[in-house]
């Protein structure tokens, strides 16, 4: 694999706003999905003979089926509020990075065919004719915006680039040309049931090593169970937490409030995964069968709720599409919102004094926390708008006596993504990752030289494996980022009277 | 009648024609057109009061532009908040007896209308000093600003300098609404500034000026937060649920 030599931003403990450097990432590009990633989700394999046809006619259709592409494409005064909020843009420069002349790449073209100062006027309103260039340039670009909805939060109309970025891909996956890393993972879920196409069996066998590990370190037999029908909650989580550190240091901590809370619940084999990648291609019947293992794995078990391990886009599809995609859901109990972050479920559980913390477990810890783009712009958590930046807070703040926020520019709905959302998690964009990551980097290290902290935690399975490669490229300890749940699990008193 | 009169006439029964006809085209196809997913940027309103109070404060406060530039807020507030009051401060050429807004609106409205140009320049210089905004700026959005720029200066420049005879000028307008013609001065900055005015009319359809109508229309901030509570299905989507296993 030819990667590209590039060097790491310094960091220079101030936020700058670079000045444009047209083409600065032009080659950055991921590789493109070949037929055998393409066929199974509904794509042509490769480019087809009358792309540019098949192009404008699948854009027209978007236009009629997703009303925010007609009313962004049209709305955009070109104020510029959104041109510095980009991570990829502070980190890169690239001038296509700026979230408004992302959606130009697409606006353009949509003036061209779809308006009529485009038709007449191209040259006043800058419209283009469709062409290999111009595609090209799509591919570059809509993969090197990872729809975390920074952008969104302060354009005056709210025009929300990850949906031009979505219908974007959208369109270039229907002409053949489709991005490799997301569309073979589809293609594992579709077949197996989760991201890493792990069956049953290695399932099976990594929990019962899971729930060993756990014994010999506490000496309290925890259960990690699988596929048991008539338990409580059926517990659905990126797949990530069954072995990648940190995450599986929270699914640990997952097992344990369980255990604690004295509640029967269960992993699903057949829906052993929460990552819905169909949401970064922005394709509805990918994104709608995914989910739908979901429903079949809830109904098949007899469960009566159903609880969303960490794990950011996973949290925005449940939360946000589920009801739409796979609702209703008639059959669970209604006493509980359907699905259930798992924070959620841990911070009711504290509410009612239903778990004992020592805080003291933690204190070799000063710990701050990254707020994942799509919990907190695109989801909620509790009953109030904000809930998602409250109640992990509080759990977190209940596990640990050191807790620390980075600056508010930085946090809650201002948060920057980790760099490595929306379908970039992979090698192929290692640049573009580390660039990309570089505003939550310098947030970070101005809490670490003021306020001495030691850990991040995360709620989200994209952000921990981003951080754990990209950490050391700013000379920075890869353990540094953790699971919430770690932090829940190593300070729960178990056993203890409820 | 002169040829002048019945030339603006017409002008101004054709753009006015344009302009509402464009803008029901474009807010036709706005709702007509589903949003299939729940996609408000949240933290966002859960009750549809809510929705209204977020809709208000962008609209009259620019609230998410706030946050996003304090010298774009700045300047384009002034801009929309001038023009706004001047607009109001116009009806008096429309309406007889006068409205009791647009004669409120007398007093202060002159100080508005160098606010909205002072807004527009300000607006101007930054689209061209900040090379970020250089870079995303078509033509057509300088001659927008410009298009403007000129409407306010003319205005003002009659208001303040060559003065035009406002009895005349509403007595044509009237006329224009009552369809009982009355002439219109031959006043050149009068005319160029209604000659602006009619451009100003023709493209607000088709340009950029559709962010009035499409901020009501944006489902990001006119969407209620409620996903778990509530069902959300666009019809086209709802023929995908036949493949949803039955829950009973
Ligand atoms: C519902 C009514 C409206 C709202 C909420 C609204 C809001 C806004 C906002 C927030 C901006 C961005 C800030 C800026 O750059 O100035 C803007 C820009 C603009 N608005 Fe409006 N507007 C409205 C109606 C109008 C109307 C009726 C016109 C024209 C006659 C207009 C002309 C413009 C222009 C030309 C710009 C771009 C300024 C630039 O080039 O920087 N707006 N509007
Ligand atoms: C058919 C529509 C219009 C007519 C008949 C009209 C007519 C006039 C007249 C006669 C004046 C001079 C006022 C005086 O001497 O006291 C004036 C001023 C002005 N006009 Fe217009 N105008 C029209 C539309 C507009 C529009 C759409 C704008 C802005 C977008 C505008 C902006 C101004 C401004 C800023 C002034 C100077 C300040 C003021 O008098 O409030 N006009 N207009
Ligand atoms: S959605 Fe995020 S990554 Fe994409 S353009 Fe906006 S700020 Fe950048
Ligand atoms: S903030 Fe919104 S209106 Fe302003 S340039 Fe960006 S996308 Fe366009």
């Amino acid at each position: 694999m030819a990667k590209a030599e590039f060097d790491t931003p310094q960091l220079k403990g101030i936020p700058v706003i670079p000045h444009l450097q047209p083409g600065a990432m032009a080659h950055s590009r991921p590789f493109v999905a070949k037929a055998e990633h393409q066929e199974p989700l509904g794509f042509p394999g490769e480019l087809v003979d009358d792309w540019k046809t098949k192009a404008i006619d699948k854009m027209g259709e978007l236009l009629t089926k997703y009303r925010a592409l007609p009313v962004f494409l049209d709305a955009c005064v070109k104020c510029g509020a959104c041109t510095d909020k980009c991570h990829y843009y502070l980190g890169t420069a690239d001038p296509k990075n700026m979230p408004v002349a992302r959606q130009d790449l697409l606006r353009k073209v949509y003036r061209r065919y779809f308006t009529f100062a485009g038709k007449h006027f191209p040259k006043l309103v800058g419209a283009v004719e469709l062409s290999e260039e111009v595609i090209e340039d799509w591919y570059r670009y809509y993969h090197q915006c990872s729809e975390c909805r920074r952008c969104s939060v302060y354009c005056p109309y709210g025009i929300d680039t990850a949906e031009i970025t979505m219908a974007g891909r959208e369109i270039l996956a229907h002409i053949g040309i489709g991005q490799k890393y997301s569309n073979e993972i589809i293609g594992k879920v579709h077949k197996i049931g989760n991201n890493l196409g792990l069956p049953r069996p290695a399932l099976e066998d990594t929990l019962e090593g899971l729930e060993e590990e756990v014994e010999e370190d506490l000496g309290v037999k925890i259960r990690y169970p699988v596929d048991e029908k008539g338990a409580d909650v059926l517990l659905v989580t990126p797949s990530a937490d069954f072995f990648a550190e940190p995450h599986v240091d929270g699914l640990i901590g997952y097992g344990k409030v369980f255990h604690q809370a004295g509640i029967s619940w269960t992993l699903s084999s057949y829906a052993s995964e929460a990552a819905n990648f169909g949401i970064f291609i922005g394709n509805y019947e990918n994104m709608q069968k995914v989910a739908m293992r979901i429903r079949q794995a809830a109904l098949d078990l007899g469960v009566k709720r159903i609880v969303v391990g960490e794990c950011g886009h996973a949290w925005r599809v449940a939360y946000s599409f589920w009801n739409t995609l796979i609702g209703p859901f008639d059959f669970l109990d209604p006493k509980y919102p359907v699905p259930q972050h798992v924070c959620e479920f841990t911070y009711d559980l504290l509410q009612k004094g239903a778990l004992k913390l020592d805080k003291a477990a933690n204190d070799d810890k000063v710990v701050t926390f990254h707020d994942s783009c799509n919990v907190s712009r695109g989801s909620r958590m509790g009953d109030f708008p904000g809930g998602q930046f409250v109640i992990p807070r509080e759990i977190i703040k209940a596990s640990c006596n050191h807790y620390v926020d980075m600056a508010a520019e930085t946090i809650h709905e201002n948060t920057f993504c980790c760099g490595g959302g929306g379908g970039l998690l992979t090698d192929d964009l290692t640049e573009l990752r580390v660039k990309g990551a570089v505003p939550r980097m310098e947030a970070l290290k101005r809490v670490i030289d003021e306020d001495g902290v030691t850990h991040m935690a995360a709620i989200c399975a994209i952000c921990k494996s981003q951080f754990t490669k990209v950490l050391p490229f700013f000379g920075m300890g890869m353990d540094m980022i953790i699971s919430v749940h770690q932090l829940v699990g190593d300070a729960l008193v178990l056993g203890a009277e409820h | 009648m002169s040829f002048l009169t019945v030339f603006y006439a017409l002008l101004f029964y054709a753009a006015t024609a344009l302009m509402v006809v464009g803008l029901a085209v474009k807010i036709r196809q706005y709702a007509r057109t589903p949003a299939p997913f729940k996609i408000p940027t949240t933290p966002g309103p859960i009750t549809r009061g809510g929705v209204v109070a977020r809709l208000f404060r962008e609209v009259v406060l620019f609230e998410s532009l706030f946050k996003g530039s304090k010298w774009s807020w700045l300047f384009g507030w002034l801009f929309h908040f001038g023009m706004l009051v001047v607009l109001v401060r116009h009806l008096r050429y429309f309406t007889e007896p006068i409205w009791f807004v647009a004669l409120l609106a007398q007093d202060i409205g002159v100080y508005l209308g160098m606010a909205m140009l002072a807004g527009l320049i300000g607006l101007l210089g930054r689209r061209l000093l900040v090379d970020r905004l250089r870079y995303i700026s078509a033509p057509s959005d300088y001659l927008m600003l410009l298009l403007l720029i000129a409407i306010a200066g003319t205005g003002l420049l009659m208001k303040y300098i060559t003065h035009t005879d406002i009895v005349a000028v509403k007595a044509f307008f009237l006329g224009l609404m009552r369809a009982d013609w009355q002439p219109l001065p031959a006043d050149a900055m009068l005319l160029v500034h209604l000659t602006l005015v009619v451009v100003l009319m023709a493209v607000f359809p088709f340009s950029k000026l559709l962010h009035a109508p499409g901020i009501f229309f944006s489902p990001t901030r006119n969407q209620i937060d409620n996903p778990r509570e509530r069902r959300h299905v666009a019809p086209w989507a709802s023929k995908l649920d036949a493949t949803r296993a039955p829950s009973k």
